[in-house]
């Protein structure tokens, strides 16, 4: 057991210095763009809630955003809880069960 | 009500935000809905020790400025599911944080949380001002060194002046040492100041010992609170550390050099450099 220890030690010690090289690369790719251009997320976020608002009325405390930034590609998901037709919101749910 | 725990040291590089990051893991383990801040505006870097920096959508300067909801700024630990960190800004510059910008973001996370840890940055500048000011606790971060024990004592006396404690005069902000990188053999060769020495210079009750390990670098590597190692001493001292914080009567480890190695050892490797 203490043999194979050993080698997994070895194995393992490259790997993490590898790994803050590579979340460096990627941090650091996104903070360089965003020195030179303004962050756009706040407003992003607030423009498309602002959209969806106009056609639902939202609750703002129901909106979650999302993000994983990527080397070569980000993941932004933003959810927004809409709610049901108003105060039907019982019948609503018979309605889907029937 | 939230406990509010500054994370403090005056000195930069003694180990605050590893510090911050293991602490605030360690409680959240225990089972208390904690939160860690990181208050270094313009040179976050707490989201990394965490491994949270892919995640980053909002910081608390678009709280403070009402960009974003308290909520949306919190990020989730993955790991353990009663712990979230409230990332710092890292293109505002510090004028951003105000102290009642501040207030209110505290005072919300107080409503479901039992502990607020608030990382400081290095100085007795603005943000290390704003992040103390608000304490209950303090963990005050000293390196068994000169220059890190003298600025420890500079930063507990402004925790003793201008805390908002202090200010109002009601009980002081209650002080804790952990003395961290801590190499006991070194001690032992009367080459690094002793833990005695930095207690009674200091003289504030002490939390923990922090020995200098390899762990640490690997765990800021990979992104893991170093005390989720659990193979690692540095992550057994800061589990002991957390323990004493919630009234554990813990023996202190690691305080002593290590005897492994055997004769072999102590003839060729054990005095290298």
């Amino acid at each position: 057991m203490n043999w194979l220890n050993l080698f997994r030690a070895r194995r393992q010690e490259p790997a993490s210095a590898s790994q803050a090289k590579e979340r460096l690369q990627i941090v650091l790719a996104h903070e360089r763009i965003s020195r030179t251009r303004e962050d756009f997320l706040p407003k992003l976020q607030q423009e498309l809630v602002a959209v969806v608002a106009r056609y639902v009325a939202i609750d703002p405390g129901k909106v979650n955003v999302n993000l994983d930034r990527g080397g070569d590609m980000s993941t932004l998901a933003i959810e927004i809880e809409l709610p049901g037709p108003q105060g039907k919101r019982g019948a609503a749910g018979h309605a889907a069960a029937g | 009500m939230a406990q509010v725990i500054v994370v403090t040291s005056g000195k930069g590089g003694v180990g605050k935000t590893t510090t911050s990051a293991a602490f605030a893991t360690g409680l959240a383990q225990r089972g208390k809905r904690t939160v860690v801040i990181d208050f270094d505006v313009g040179l976050r870097n707490l989201d990394l020790i965490m491994g949270v920096e892919r995640r980053v959508v909002f910081d608390i300067v678009n709280v403070i400025q009402g960009e974003a909801r308290l909520s949306q700024a919190l990020i989730r630990d993955k790991r353990v599911d009663t712990l979230s960190i409230l990332p710092a800004s890292q293109t505002r510059d510090k004028d951003a944080l105000t102290r009642d910008g501040v207030a209110q973001v505290i005072e919300e996370l107080s409503a479901d949380h039992d502990y607020i840890l608030c990382d400081s940055p290095a100085g007795i500048e603005k943000g290390a001002l704003l992040a103390l000011y608000f304490a209950d606790q303090a963990v005050v971060v000293t390196n068994p060194e000169v220059s890190s024990v003298r600025d420890s004592d500079r930063i507990l006396g402004v925790l003793q002046s201008k805390s908002k404690r202090a200010e109002e005069k009601r009980d002081k902000v209650k002080e804790h040492l952990l003395v961290t990188r801590y190499d006991p053999e070194r001690v032992a060769r009367g080459e690094m100041l002793k833990l005695d020495d930095v207690q009674e210079i200091l003289a504030i009750p002490l939390l923990g010992v922090v020995p200098e390990s390899e762990s640490v670098l690997k765990a800021s590597n990979t992104g893991t609170p170093v005390i989720l190692d659990s193979e690692s001493n540095a992550g057994l001292a800061y589990k002991d550390a957390v323990g004493r914080f919630l009234g554990e009567d813990l023996p202190y480890r690691f305080l002593e050099p290590e005897r492994k190695g055997g004769l072999f050892k102590r003839l060729f490797g054990g005095r290298a450099a």
